[in-house]
């Protein structure tokens, strides 16, 4: 499943990407890495943004993005 | 010698830049405040060292315009010493960056800054244990005080003399055995960064370093695919993947070495936001947040204003009463007088406390946060979240938010925030909805002004997008953590701006006033009013406003301080109407962005970009201001 579909303050693993090698890279610098975990803090309203957690920082990601971000629930 | 920062964005660069060099760099609690780099010269143990303060960036490979700038530095300049600046509360990715800097091998000191913010949160990080580990001096910086800076420097300039190059740590040997196979193909390049961590970057697929190469060394181009292609077949990863991967492997294993956390983060921040980023609550506080700042600002102002502007309108009254109204020499010293008065008396009264509130909010890390609450409303002018960056600082200055267009990584969203931010009122035109509309027609109106002017560029930013479809992937952002401005960095960030009006922008409004007073003596500004007298004629007002017009696209301060020369009086009610008050700010708050405004434009995005906006802002202008005028024109009769 993709980052959307995760509800708020659960924790997931970062498993994968979708989409070209520029936006891989970038998910790689704000600390989305293959095995770290993260958790959606807060959305924002009227389909706005998520807000979250991943790598002891807070990122703020557009719906857009997140959908390019694949994540597994931690058992 | 030369020393260059280099760190991630938002770990405190320009601050310590600062702190050496006077305020020269902006600094602001969010990612992208630095999109070029900073040139200085400081003294250390009595040398001259030529000092540059370069773009915060998460990695050497650029993804944006802003941080190809590093790359870019470091691969043409002959560096001395890096001075890796790194966030003490975010030492692995910090130190994903550190890793990628001792690859050049070039005499490096790494220097931990925000160590007061990580004892708070009971972060502890072994300085020596790191330097062992890296073989490279690690020391701790509190930015913001001053703490440790002198230290940086003084060690950088040893190991600079002495040449104390850093040592590179060694990756994965399939990874090794390609370096080790480029750098014999690319001996004969010589550049600034060194053959090894040139391999790396070709390995990473730079484009621009590719091309360069291919370009001395026939047949490169196949070989440096050859080795990527080879390592993707052994590792079953893209080179630029796996060498990222490894450094950030490697910088978490000497993290866990060095550095523990004691107590939980402080949840000041979680509670916080609960209340700045809550669905509902988070707009009122928006709301109230913005008005607060706007209305202190109209109030001190005010206050300021009025006794000022009779003050100035009795000087030039008995001027002319002295050496009587006739002669040049008489409109010459009134011209320079209101001129004079003018900024005194309209501009800085609202310049100062405007700039020390944005300042305030820069600081704080208030802004990425109204990017987050207003991502989706940009979606709906074409632009998301990240736009907001430019936006904001585009009331400050429409130049920075042209600079500040460099975060975003698409050209097509540069350019639509770049005019949608163009705009925005910058503070000189702040002075002129203060010091004009919401002077003599009250505060509402400035409020209205100001709600307008967002309701035209939303609309406006719709438009365009429905031409320029929305492509870009979204936004990305980090969150920072809410800092409390501290009264040095905020007043001279403040006085940076002032200092620039007084210096740059005081003088011209003087100089144009004297010149309207000299081309109204011999009847010249009849000439040049023509050129707006179908701007004029559209919103009915008097054709004595077109000079000021046209030397408000040089400064748009000239639109207000010359309208004064241009009508002879410096107290508006006496010769404007109430509705040609507002047709007229609101014109000047769209129309054509200054020249310097223009030229950055035209520095970013070309020629094109500068003819399309200065097209488009002047019919926007036009329109705006008359369907303003149709409207209140009932209302205010």
């Amino acid at each position: 499943m993709n980052l959307l579909q995760v509800k708020n303050d659960i924790w997931v693993r970062v498993i994968g990407f979708r989409g070209g090698w520029g936006m891989q890279r970038h998910f790689m610098q704000i600390g989305f890495l293959p095995g770290n975990t993260a958790r959606i803090i807060r959305t924002a309203p009227f389909h706005g943004p998520l807000l979250v957690e991943v790598d002891d920082r807070e990122i703020v990601i557009g719906r857009k993005v997140a959908r390019h971000i694949l994540v597994e629930e931690i058992a | 010698m030369r020393f260059a920062l280099v760190g991630q964005p938002n770990c405190g660069k320009s601050t310590l830049f600062n702190q050496v060099a006077g305020y020269k760099a902006a600094t602001g609690n969010f990612s992208g405040t630095t999109v070029t780099f900073t040139e200085t010269k400081v003294h250390v143990q009595g040398k001259v060292i030529e000092l540059v303060d370069l773009p915060g960036t998460y990695s050497l490979l650029g993804t944006n315009p802003a941080e190809r700038v590093v790359l870019d530095y470091l691969v043409s300049n002959m560096v001395d010493v890096i001075i890796n600046v790194v966030d003490a509360t975010h030492l692995a990715q910090g130190l994903t960056l550190t890793l990628e800097l001792l690859e050049l091998k070039r005499p490096t000191v790494l220097a931990i800054n925000m160590m007061d913010e990580a004892s708070r949160q009971g972060v502890h990080v072994d300085g020596e244990a790191l330097s062992r580990f890296l073989q490279i001096p690690v020391l701790p910086i509190v930015a913001t005080k001053g703490q440790g800076v002198r230290t940086v420097f003084s060690t950088a300039y040893t190991i600079g003399k002495d040449q104390t190059n850093a040592p590179r740590q060694l990756y994965s040997p399939e990874l090794e055995e390609q370096i080790d196979h480029l750098k014999n193909l690319i001996a004969p390049v010589r550049l600034p960064i060194g053959s090894e961590a040139l391999a790396l970057k070709l390995l990473e697929g730079d484009p621009a370093l590719i091309d360069q190469v291919g370009k001395k060394i026939k047949g490169a181009e196949a070989e440096i695919q050859k080795a990527v292609d080879t390592l993707c077949h052994i590792t079953g990863r893209q080179a630029v993947w796996l060498v990222s991967k490894e450094r950030h492997d490697l910088a978490l294993q000497i993290c866990e070495k060095v550095y523990k956390k004691t107590k939980k983060r402080l949840t000041l921040r979680d509670r916080l936001d609960d209340y700045l980023l809550h669905p509902f609550f988070g707009y009122v506080f928006l709301i109230a947040i913005l008005f607060l700042f706007f209305w202190s600002v109209n109030k001190v102002g005010g206050v300021i204003e009025a006794p000022l502007i009779q003050l100035s309108d009795y000087l030039d009254a008995r001027l002319l009463e002295l050496i009587g109204s006739e002669g040049l020499f008489a409109q010459i010293l009134s011209g320079a007088l209101q001129g004079f008065m003018g900024g005194l008396a309209i501009v800085l009264p609202y310049l100062v406390p405007f700039l020390i509130g944005l300042g305030l909010l820069e600081d704080v890390g208030y802004l990425p946060r109204i990017a987050f609450l207003m991502d989706s409303l940009m979606h709906r002018m074409g632009l998301h979240g990240k736009a907001v960056v430019p936006f904001i600082l585009g009331y400050g200055c429409n130049v920075t938010s042209i600079m500040s267009t460099r975060i975003m990584e698409e050209k097509r969203d540069r350019f639509l925030s770049a005019l949608l931010s163009s705009m925005v009122p910058c503070s000189a035109r702040m002075a002129i909805i203060f010091g004009l509309a919401a002077f003599y027609l009250g505060p509402v109106y400035g409020v209205g002004i100001y709600i307008l002017n967002i309701v035209v560029i939303a609309l406006t930013g719709r438009i365009i997008s429905h031409y320029l479809p929305e492509d870009s992937p979204g936004l990305i952002l980090e969150m920072p953590v809410y800092r409390f401005p501290t009264l040095r960095t905020v007043t001279a960030k403040a006085w940076l701006r002032i200092r620039e009006f007084i210096v740059e922008a005081w003088p011209l409004l003087i100089v144009g006033s004297v010149l309207l007073a000299v081309m109204n003596h011999y009847h010249l500004a009849q000439i040049t009013d023509v050129i707006f007298r179908p701007v004029t004629w559209l919103l009915n007002l008097p054709p004595q406003v077109g000079t000021p017009l046209i030397f408000g696209i040089l400064r748009k301060e000239l639109s207000l301080i010359m309208l004064g020369q241009a009508l002879g009086s410096m107290d508006f009610s006496q010769v404007l109407t109430q509705v040609q008050m507002i047709s007229y700010t609101i014109f000047v708050v769209f129309y054509i962005p200054c020249l310097a405004t223009l030229v950055a434009i035209r520095k970013e995005l070309g020629v094109k970009a500068m003819g399309a906006i200065t097209a488009i802002t002047l019919l926007v202008a036009v329109l705006s201001a008359l369907i303003v005028r149709l409207v209140a024109t009932p209302i205010l009769g």
